[in-house]
This record gives C-alpha cells, sequence and structure tokens, in this order.
C-alpha cells in the first residue's frame, strides 16, 4: 500500500535523510554522555588520586557533546519540517492531479465531502506518520542498539536483563493496542453517529421547531452521547493499564539491575559508577522501544488514511485520451445516436438508456422533454464524452467521439450543467473559463445571447464584480444566464443547455432561445426543459421516457400524435392567457 | 455549506480562522472547573494517586543512594556478610515496594481520570444540545452550520484532551518537579541552584520559541484556509471543470497554492518541533554541568576543603544526576501541554458562549387541548384525541379602568376558544437585522378554511410572512392574532403544533420513512401513517422502495429524489392534522404530471383548513381565494386570479411571462 504513496517524497529526499542523520548524531550523543560521565566519575574521582584534568578534560568533552547535540536536534527539526511539509505537498499534489484527471464515472464513485477528506485529513494523517518516521524511527531503533552495547559493554551479565524486559514490553504493549483499536474504532463509529444526528438537526433545525421536536430530539441525542460515553470508557479503559505496566516494566528493571549490579560490585567485578552508566540505560534502551511502538501504533491507526489515499491513486480514470495521437478538429455539429446503450454500473442488465438512436443536423436546434428520472441529462451527457456508451456508439461531426482528443470535442460542444455553479473571483474571471484570450467585445457579445449583459452592466462593477464562493449574491436565474456565456465563449459547434434557464422567466428564456437561433446559426443546440414553452419553437423535439425514445417529430406534430406530450402541454398552459 | 432559502439572511461565508487564545482564560478556567463538580470524591482520590505515584517515583529512586552508599560502598570496604546481604535486600525490598505502590496509583489515577474526563464531556455535550434545542431561529442565521458543528467537533475534543491529559500531566509534572527539587535541595543545595538557573533557562526558551511559532501559526493557518477553499471549491466544481476543460489551469493554480501552503507550514513546523530537542539537550547541557560540578566537589570534600554546603558523596552525584534527568522530563511535558491548554480553554469559551445565548423567549400561557362539543354546543376538554382543538385560556386577572379613574381588576375565567385558524396581521413591520425592512405595514386575514397565496421575488418576503407565523421571529411592530388571541399569547410549542409547515428544502432524519412521517405527530398509528402517505400519493412509491415503510432514511434522503422528498415531507404534515398548513414551495421539485396526480390529494389535504401557499409556479396558487404579490415587503396586489388577470398589473405579468421572479 505504501508503495504508491512513497514517491510522494521526491525531491524532499536530502532533507529527509538529513533530519535521520542529525537526530541520528543526537540521539548517539545522547548515549555518549551518560557512557562519559561514568568515564569522568570513574577517572576524576579515582580513589587514589583524584584527577581534576580528567575532569576537565572529560567534562569539557561532555559539553562539546551537548551543545552539539542541541546543534543537531534543531537542525533535525529544521529538516524534518522541510521534508514533512514537502511531502504533504507532493502527495496533496499527487492526489489533485489525479483527481483532475478523473471522468464523470469516476466523481460520481467518490462522494465530493470524502474527496475533500482524502485531500486534507488524510494527507496530515500521512504527514504526521512521515514526520514521525523519519525523526523516530531511524533514532530510535540505533539508540535501542547502540544503547544496548554499551550496556553491554558496560557489564555483558547484567544486560541480559534487557533480553527479558525489551520483549516484554512489547508484548505488554502490543496486547494492550491490539485490544483497544478494535475499541477506538467502534467508538469513532459512535461519535460519527452522534455528530451525524447533530448536524441532522443543524441543518433541520426548522423542521425540528416547526413540529415542536425538540425535547425528542434531546432524548435521542442524549441516547447517543450515553451510547458514545460507554464506548469511550470501554475503550479508555483498556488504555489505562498501558502507562502503568510499562512503567512497571521499568521500574522492574531497575530493581534488578540495582540487585543483580550490587552483588557484581561487591563481588568485584563492576563499579559504582557502571551502575549508574547503566541506570541510565535503562531509560533509554526502553524509552526507545516505546517510540518505536508508537511510530507502529500510529501506523496502523492510520492505516484508513492510507488506504483512502491509495484508493484515489489507484483509481482507474475510465476516460482517457492519450492513446489518440491525431488531434482532428470537429468539422460541424451534427450528432447521431448509433443504437446507444448506457449504464452508469456498467451493467448490461441495469441499463440506463437502451437502444437509443436518433440523428440531428448542423444547426437543428432540438428540445428533449420527459419526466423527472427518465434519462435526459444522460442523453446529452453523452454527446461531450462525459461518459462512455456502453454499446453502440456516439458520432460528432460524423465522427465517434471516442476518436476525438477529448480538450478537442469538449471546446466543441458545451454544455451547460444543471447544477450552475461559479467559481470565486469576478465575473469576467468566470467567464473567461470558456475562452481564456477572448476580447471584451466576445465576452460582451456572449453575455448579451445569453441575456445577461445587462444586468451584469447594473452592477456597480461591472464585469469586475466579485462574486463569492458559489457565486452568493446573485439569483438563480442570473446564475444560470451567466452559466450559458460561459458556454457560449466557446463559440461551440454544439450547445447543451441542460434545464439551464428553469428559474429564468419565460421572456428571458425566449430571448435566450432567440439570440441562439439568429446568432449562433450553424450551431447544433439541444435544450433540456420541464417548461413546455422552451421546445415549443424547436426544430424538433425528442421525448424521453424511461431511458428510451418515445418519440422524435416536429412539436407541431407531437401535438397531436403523442399523449405525453400533450399532456404535459396542457397541464402546463391550462386556463392560462398566453 | 447550506445556502437555502429559508427568507432570513444568510451567515457569512467561509470558515474564519479560529483563534487559538482564550479570550479570558481565568474566568473561562473557573467556569471549567465547576464542571468537576460532581466528580469531586472521585477527583481527591486521583489527586492522592498523582502525589502518591509521584512520591514513589522520586523516592524510589532516592533508594539508589542508599543502596550504593549504605549497603554496596560498606561491603566494599568492610566485606560482606550475610547480615549486610540481608540488609541489601530489604533495601532492594523496600524499593520495590515504594514503586508497587506508585504503578498501583498510577494505574488507578488512569483509569478513574477515563470516567472522569467522559463523565465532563458528556455532560457538556448534553448540556449543548438541549441548549441547541432552545435556542432562536436568530442564532442559526448569524452562526454557519460548520461553525456550530466544530463546538461539538474541535472544541470539545480539545477540551476532552485537556480534561483527560492535560490537567493529570500538569499536576503530576507538576507534583513531579516540585518533590525532585526537594531531594535535589535536600541533596545539594548547590547543585539545586544549578538546577534553577537552569529551569529559569527552560522557561525563557519556551516563551521565545511559543512567541515564534505563534507568529508562524498565524501564516500557517491563513494558508491552510486557502488551500482547503480551493480543494473544497474545486472539488465541488469538478464536473465544471472538466465541461470547461479546465484541468491542467486549475492544476497549475493548485499547485502554487500548495506550495505557499508548504513553505508557512515548513515555517510554523519548524518552531514548533524545536522545542522538544531544545528542551531535552539543555537538560543535558545540564547533567553535564552537575556531573563536572559534582565531581569536583567529591574531590573537593575529599582533600579536606570541608564546606558543609558543597559536601556531596558519589553516590549523591549518582542520585542527583539521575534527578537532573527526571527533572527535564516533566519541563519539557509542562512546556507542551502549555499551548494544547491554551487552545482548549479557547474551545471551552466557545462552547460556553454558546451555551449563554439568550434561549426563545416564551411568555405564552394559551395552550392548545383537545375538545369535544357537548350537546349544547359548548366545549369542553378532554384527553383523546377528536379532531376538534381549542385553545385554553387560563383564568387571568387584567387591571381596567373604571370609570371613576380608578384602577381595579377584572377577572376573567379559564376560557376554552375553538381553534379555527383565523389568522390576522394587523400593520405588521418587520426587520430581521433591525436595519433594512423585509416586511413593511403588512396586513391581512385569512378566514378559516380559506387559502391565501403569496406570490414574488426572492427576497420580497414572502418566507418571512410564515416565519412569523410559527415565531421563528417575533414582529417589531403591528399584531398578529390566531383565532383571536395575540400570537405572543399563545404558548409557542403550542402554537406550532397547530400549524404544520411544508418547507421547500425538504429535510428528512435518519430512520425509516415510517419514523419520518410519524415526525409530524409522534403518536401517530401506523395506520394514521399509511393515511397519510396516500394522500399525499406518497404510499405506491414507498410501497416499491426494498423494505416499504420501514426503509431507512440515510443522510437526509440521498436516496431518495427530491420529488419524493417532497412528497413525504407533504405526508408529514399531513399526519400532523393540523388546523393550519403552511406550503413553502413545497411542490417546487415536483413534475408537473406528478402534481396534477398529487393535486387530489393536496386539495383533500387543504380542505377546511387556512392554507398559505408559497409557490414560484403560478399554476399552484391559481385556485386560492387570495392572491397577495409582494414587492420589497409590501403587498403590491391582492384578490383572486380573476380579480388580478383584470386588474393587469404585475400578477398579469408575471403569469403572461413578462416579468421574471428571481
Amino acid at each position: 500500500m505504501l508503495k504508491k504513496i512513497i514517491p510522494a517524497v521526491k525531491g524532499y529526499i536530502k532533507p529527509s535523510i538529513g533530519a535521520s542523520i542529525m537526530i541520528l548524531i543526537e540521539g548517539t550523543l545522547e548515549i555518549l554522555i551518560p557512557f562519559m560521565m561514568t568515564k569522568l566519575i570513574a577517572e576524576g574521582l579515582n580513589t587514589e588520586t583524584p584527577n581534576i584534568n580528567a575532569i576537565i578534560r572529560i567534562g569539557g568533552i561532555m559539553l562539546i557533546m551537548a551543545f552539539a547535540a542541541l546543534a543537531a536536534g534543531m537542525a533535525c527539526a529544521r529538516f524534518a519540517s522541510i521534508a514533512g511539509t514537502g511531502f504533504a505537498c507532493n502527495l496533496r499534489n499527487m492526489l489533485f492531479k489525479k483527481i483532475q484527471g478523473f471522468s464523470f464515472a469516476n466523481i460520481d464513485k467518490f462522494s465530493t465531502a470524502s474527496l475533500i477528506t482524502r485531500l486534507t485529513t488524510d494527507v496530515s494523517n500521512m504527514q504526521m506518520l512521515f514526520v514521525m518516521c523519519i525523526r523516530m524511527l531511524v533514532r530510535n531503533f540505533v539508540i535501542m542498539v547502540a544503547a544496548f552495547i554499551f550496556a553491554a559493554a558496560i557489564n555483558l551479565q547484567l544486560s541480559l536483563v534487557f533480553a527479558i524486559a525489551i520483549p516484554l514490553l512489547v508484548f505488554v504493549m502490543w496486547i494492550v493496542v491490539s485490544n483497544a483499536y478494535p475499541l477506538f474504532e467502534k467508538m469513532l463509529n459512535k461519535l460519527d453517529l452522534m455528530n451525524a444526528r447533530v448536524q441532522e438537526n443543524l441543518i433541520s433545525i426548522r423542521v425540528v421547531k416547526a413540529f415542536v421536536r425538540g425535547d425528542y430530539e434531546t432524548v435521542t441525542f442524549n441516547e447517543s452521547a450515553d451510547a458514545l460515553k460507554r464506548a469511550q470508557v470501554r475503550a479508555e479503559k483498556i488504555v489505562a493499564w498501558m502507562n502503568p505496566l510499562t512503567q512497571l516494566i521499568f521500574y522492574a528493571a531497575m530493581i534488578a539491575v540495582c540487585f543483580f549490579g550490587g552483588k557484581l560490585i561487591v563481588g568485584g567485578s563492576m563499579n559504582v559508577a557502571d551502575l549508574s552508566g547503566f541506570l541510565a540505560y535503562i531509560g533509554q534502551i526502553l524509552s526507545s522501544v516505546m517510540m518505536l511502538s508508537a511510530i507502529f501504533a500510529t501506523f496502523i491507526m492510520t492505516r484508513a488514511s492510507q488506504k483512502r489515499i491509495v484508493e484515489v491513486l489507484d483509481e482507474r480514470t475510465d476516460i482517457d485520451d492519450s492513446d489518440i495521437t491525431e488531434d482532428i478538429p470537429v468539422i460541424d455539429g451534427s450528432v447521431e445516436f448509433r443504437s446507444v446503450n448506457f449504464s452508469y454500473s456498467k451493467n448490461p442488465d441495469n441499463l440506463t438508456l437502451s437502444d437509443v438512436s436518433f440523428s440531428v443536423k448542423p444547426g437543428e436546434t432540438i428540445g428533449i422533454v420527459g419526466g423527472t428520472g427518465s434519462a435526459k441529462t444522460t442523453l446529452v451527457q453523452l454527446i461531450p464524452r462525459l461518459y462512455d456508451v456502453l454499446d453502440g456508439s456516439i458520432l460528432v461531426g460524423g465522427r465517434d467521439v471516442r476518436q476525438y482528443k477529448l480538450n478537442t470535442l469538449r471546446d466543441s460542444v458545451a454544455m451547460v450543467l444543471q447544477t450552475n455553479l461559479l467559481f470565486s473571483g469576478t465575473i469576467e474571471d468566470n467567464l473567461r473559463w470558456g475562452n481564456e484570450t477572448a476580447t471584451m467585445e466576445q465576452i460582451e457579445a456572449a453575455c448579451r445571447a445569453a441575456q445577461a449583459h445587462d444586468f451584469i452592466m447594473h452592477f456597480p462593477n461591472g464585469y469586475q464584480t466579485d462574486l463569492g464562493q458559489g457565486g452568493v449574491n446573485l439569483s438563480g436565474g442570473q446564475k444560470q444566464r451567466l452559466c450559458i456565456a460561459r458556454a457560449l465563449l466557446k463559440s461551440p459547434k454544439v450547445v447543451i443547455l441542460d434545464d439551464s434557464t428553469s428559474a429564468c422567466d419565460t421572456a428571458t428564456d425566449a430571448a435566450i432561445r432567440h439570440a441562439l437561433r439568429t446568432e449562433l446559426k450553424g450551431t447544433t443546440t439541444f435544450i433540456i426543459a420541464q417548461r413546455i414553452a422552451s421546445v415549443l419553437d424547436a426544430d424538433r423535439v425528442i421525448i424521453v421516457d424511461d431511458g428510451r425514445i418515445m418519440a422524435m417529430d416536429t412539436p407541431q406534430n407531437l401535438l397531436e400524435t403523442n399523449e405525453i406530450f400533450r399532456e404535459i402541454y396542457e397541464s402546463q398552459t391550462k386556463g392560462s392567457v398566453a | 455549506m447550506s445556502n437555502k432559502q429559508t427568507g432570513a439572511p444568510t451567515p457569512p461565508h467561509g470558515g474564519k480562522a479560529k483563534s487559538m487564545k482564550p479570550k479570558n482564560s481565568k474566568k473561562t478556567f473557573l467556569r471549567l472547573v465547576g464542571y468537576f463538580k460532581p466528580y469531586i470524591v472521585t477527583l481527591i482520590i486521583v489527586a492522592v494517586c498523582i502525589i502518591v505515584a509521584a512520591e514513589a517515583n522520586v523516592y524510589g529512586t532516592a533508594q539508589i543512594e542508599t543502596l550504593v552508599d549504605s549497603h554496596i560502598t560498606p561491603m566494599l570496604v568492610n566485606g560482606s556478610s550475610p547480615e549486610a546481604w540481608a540488609g541489601f535486600g530489604k533495601a532492594i525490598g523496600k524499593m520495590a515496594l515504594v514503586y508497587g505502590i506508585g504503578i498501583i496509583c498510577m494505574y488507578l489515577n488512569a483509569r478513574l481520570m477515563v470516567n472522569v474526563s467522559t463523565g465532563i464531556l458528556n455532560d457538556i455535550r448534553k448540556q449543548m444540545f438541549a441548549k441547541m434545542q432552545k435556542l432562536p431561529i436568530r442564532y442559526f442565521d448569524k452562526h454557519t452550520h460548520g461553525e456550530i458543528m466544530s463546538r461539538y467537533t474541535n472544541d470539545t475534543d480539545s477540551m476532552r484532551e485537556m480534561v483527560s491529559q492535560s490537567i493529570p500531566q500538569i499536576l503530576n509534572s507538576g507534583f513531579r518537579v516540585i518533590s525532585v527539587l526537594v531531594m535535589m535541595i535536600i541533596l545539594s543545595p548547590m547543585l539545586t541552584l544549578v538546577a534553577i538557573i537552569m529551569l529559569f533557562l527552560m522557561v525563557l526558551v519556551v516563551k521565545a520559541i511559543g512567541k515564534r511559532s505563534s507568529a508562524y501559526y498565524k501564516t500557517r493557518q491563513a494558508a491552510l484556509g486557502k488551500a482547503n477553499g480551493y480543494i473544497e471549491e474545486m472539488t465541488e466544481g469538478q464536473k465544471v471543470v472538466k465541461v470547461f476543460c479546465r484541468e491542467s489551469k486549475v492544476e497549475t493554480e493548485f499547485g502554487k497554492i500548495n506550495d505557499d501552503l508548504r513553505r508557512a507550514e515548513a515555517g510554523a513546523n519548524t518552531w514548533a518541533s524545536m522545542l522538544m530537542p531544545l528542551m531535552g539537550n539543555l537538560s543535558y547541557i545540564h547533567y553535564t554541568i552537575t556531573a563536572i560540578l559534582g565531581t569536583l566537589m567529591i574531590i573537593a570534600a575529599a582533600s579536606g576543603n570541608y564546606i558543609s554546603l558543597l559536601t556531596l558523596t558519589a553516590g549523591q552525584l549518582i542520585t542527583f544526576l539521575q534527578y537532573t534527568r527526571n527533572f527535564a522530563q516533566p519541563i519539557t511535558m509542562l512546556s507542551q501541554q502549555f499551548n494544547s491548554i491554551l487552545s482548549a480553554l479557547a474551545g471551552a469559551e466557545r462552547i460556553f458562549e454558546m451555551l449563554d445565548e439568550e434561549p426563545e423567549v416564551d411568555e405564552g400561557r394559551v395552550t392548545l387541548v383537545n375538545a369535544r362539543l357537548d350537546a349544547d354546543g359548548t366545549l369542553a376538554e378532554c384527553a383523546e384525541r377528536t379532531h376538534i382543538w381549542a385553545w385554553k385560556r387560563p383564568a387571568w386577572i387584567e387591571t381596567i379602568q373604571n370609570a371613576d379613574g380608578s384602577f381595579g381588576s377584572l377577572e376573567h375565567p379559564m376560557e376554552l376558544i375553538r381553534v379555527r385558524g383565523d389568522v390576522r396581521f394587523k400593520d405588521v413591520t418587520f426587520s430581521y437585522d433591525g436595519e433594512k425592512i423585509v416586511l413593511d405595514d403588512i396586513s391581512l386575514y385569512a378566514k378559516p378554511g380559506q387559502k391565501i397565496a403569496f406570490v414574488g421575488s426572492t427576497g420580497a418576503g414572502k418566507t418571512t410572512i410564515t416565519n412569523l407565523l410559527n415565531r421563528f421571529y417575533d414582529i417589531q411592530e403591528g399584531e398578529i392574532t390566531y383565532d383571536g388571541i395575540k400570537l405572543t399569547d399563545i404558548r409557542k410549542d403550542d402554537l406550532r403544533r397547530s400549524l404544520s409547515m411544508v418547507l421547500q428544502d425538504t429535510h428528512l432524519f435518519t430512520g425509516t420513512v415510517r419514523d419520518n412521517i410519524r415526525y409530524g405527530k409522534a403518536d401517530a398509528t401506523d395506520d394514521d401513517i399509511i393515511q397519510a402517505a396516500k394522500l399525499a400519493n406518497a404510499d405506491s412509491f414507498i410501497r416499491h422502495l426494498p423494505n416499504g415503510y420501514d426503509t431507512m432514511i440515510e443522510n437526509d434522503g440521498e436516496n431518495l429524489s427530491q420529488g419524493q422528498r417532497q412528497l413525504l415531507a407533504i405526508a408529514r404534515a399531513a399526519v400532523a392534522d393540523p388546523p393550519v398548513i403552511v406550503l413553502d414551495e413545497a411542490t417546487s421539485s415536483i413534475d408537473t404530471r406528478t402534481e396534477a396526480l398529487i393535486e387530489k390529494g393536496m386539495d383533500e389535504l387543504m380542505d377546511g383548513r387556512t392554507v398559505f401557499v408559497i409557490a414560484h409556479r403560478l399554476s399552484t396558487v391559481r385556485n386560492s381565494n387570495a392572491i397577495m404579490v409582494l414587492e420589497h415587503g409590501k403587498i403590491i396586489e391582492r384578490g383572486d386570479h380573476d380579480d388580478l388577470m383584470r386588474a393587469k398589473g404585475r400578477y398579469y405579468q408575471l403569469y403572461t411571462g413578462a416579468f421574471e421572479l428571481s
């Protein structure tokens, strides 16, 4: 799993290694200092002839070591920060790039919220793990080994204490962690449930208040809060054993060393200074074992994050144009569906569109009507190859859409999505999404056609009006018109309006259609609409029902021949004076 | 973030960089301490355990000196004897005993703190939620969901950390530092002086680093906010990015923002992560200095330069050196806890702010009761549901001015007033923020059983009228009456029970379909629920769901279409069976064919009730008794469909499509 994530270190290998080396130096010095201390006492306090020179010499070396350790420690902090943040930066870029390559089908698979979590929380979890590794993994491992060697050098027999203490410590920590982990997962689950309840109440606070269910909600919440509390106690009860048990092993090792060490000293094979040096190593060895286990525990705890990140990196982008070598332009706006079957789940038994065939000449205006869920949107999304067909083929400009470069195809087939999303920035910035190099005249022309120019000029800053995130200060109809203008700026061969004028009044709606007809002559137009008036002046209308084309004809003919079309027409114009 | 139409102003967008520092840490801390009260006995035991454990650690370590100086060295000098060994063994045993007690206390402390920290957290959470339910809608206008959610998540989290880790650790570390200091003074006052100087130095270092890192922290937060904002916006707009082939452009832009974040983070992290090595190595410098001074002092003492303050034995030095290491550890811990305590206090402050918010005021005394009509036509209160409701006004005393100018009192007996659904607005003026008038001198009446429609642009004040009706907000001027009773005299809960709302944004709750419909009336029978679903034409699609009425709804009903959710919301309102119904764009997401199908059900639902309808689609409001056209908070036209069409005013323009509703 980590194989996919490790390339994020690229460009930061030097600081990563630097951090490890620096911390290694720091760690080594920290071990040497107690060792030097035993020498200091042994040589300086030589019972016959106290040696002040030795004290100053060895003491001086110790001081230099301590300052060197300080410098190394700080250098490590710097290196590790550079490496850690660089790693996270690369990882975010990798994910972001991958997501940019996603097709609509890939995007549908991950929810927006989950993608955001992967790019934020999960990346910081990985960053934490990475920094932990470069700072602690090497260091503690080396310290453990070195301290062990030094301890063994002082007294081999006595170092046998570690042979018991270390495995015991690892064992105890393993038991605690492996027992606590599933309980913590359960607890997090309960926490999610509780938070979901809160979130729901926030979103629906008006419903709760309108139906006077505050007390009921409070009782329900208290139940989930209590469930969380119980789960939390269960999990933390186990963790409560962690410190006392490790401390127990530490103390036991100390006592054992004192006991056996005392015997050895009296027996003459060791001196007092050795004992104090040895005692210092106990702390070092056992704390580095604990650190190593902590890294391991973090690794386990962040496994979910690792998995989520790798899931994105591993996702196979299902629409890809890298094998198309020749960039052929789209010559005209003709569109043809040849017995198209489509399924979101790529399952022939669960078709969203079945056996759709029709053909449209360049410059035609095609209305599409049908009930909610009848697959109108699905149908048009296949034209710019936002999804791939399951069977059959779609031709634009006389060529299969799969033979074009994606950018070429999508620049020629402009689609206005139902979600009229604008981005933060000015109105002009947003319009330029359609054409980066458009002149101001082109922009204004597109806005006039989309009936947006007038209202834009009513803003004090005109085209420079700043839209907050999501374009909050515009009405729905205004947003829709900007989205249409943005699409028109591509000067496309085919324009698709997916219910894009629903929030505009009928007069504006008609004006937009009129402009499309007169100013974009030769551009094929698809109009999906709930409002029947929007398609009455189309050249032909497609009626979609349950993923099939029920009829395709001129609106006049359909009024006579098609039951559904007439029904919708009548329900919408009933009693109208127009 | 939800930015739905509620008639009310929406809170500002985007996450504010949260402050790390509390405004009044002392007050907040004292208030937080209040939450510990119910656990006072446990806490006393915990405190004792912490002290004992810390003391055991120090005292146990002190035993090493005794071992060396009183047992090992004498044996080296005098030779070993069984008695001497026995003494040695006893000393070891004592050490083991002390450590053993320490460990037991350590466990007790950890275990008991689990109860305390989870308990306190649970108390605070429950308090927050109960409070949240009592807050006025105004509060939710002013605060984003994200902001309120972070009280439950981030803020309680940092508080949990503080209660369960920081506070015990501070207590523990504090005791350890103090006891180590005491032991040090006993061993060697001179070397202790060095330790104190070192301590002073460490505090300076922590302060200096804290200052730098908090400056970096701010730039980091800003960069993080920017990056997260971009990620959010682009991920949400991913499909638009694809349609406009902006992938590479967006990638480059993100690359820049990402790199800014990297730089800012590298700066902040450097300082934050320097603390540990600095403290640790300062302690080693201290260790070395102590070792040098100590050995020199031993030599000085041995060579006869006897100064009592400077005497030191080898055993004492070894112990003292051990103490210098023990000394540094808790201090490093303390310095690390400092930041988390500050941020926990800042979180606690935000939680307390929410707990201190003014709850919804309710001075109403008139309640809603079930009633029955006795043979003589009088109303009588009864317990069972009769489909007849009455307002019960308790006995009250009115102060009146007598004819002679003196004041007297008039006793009103308890009275029952039949609920009919007669709603009147008299000269109502309202503003959400006290500045911008949203409703301007509105007067209207709805007679029982009438259907009143509101038509107008977004922001014209349609939804506001219904918000006032169920007292989500209170009016500033004018009067609203309900069956002749002033709205403010009716207990809020009862007022709302008498109105059923179907809101534009249908919100459903996690639970079964059945539960969701039952939301309208807690004691509805399964039969009532199916009746209501049939009325709303929801029964057939519900039966087609995998588990019918027991199908689970999750995530606000994401597995249902918007139209299906609206049908459920209508069923939910229907099951409540109230005298007044408010339909706020209730059928906006239902296509016209389905709308035609549920028309019969809707008619049945509306029959005999007073209905307020807000609709974009004019076909929905055509058959209303009265249609009010609102513009900028004023009623500019009123009348039924035919009147308004004849008048050829704004309604006519709207209806013929010459004017756009936004």
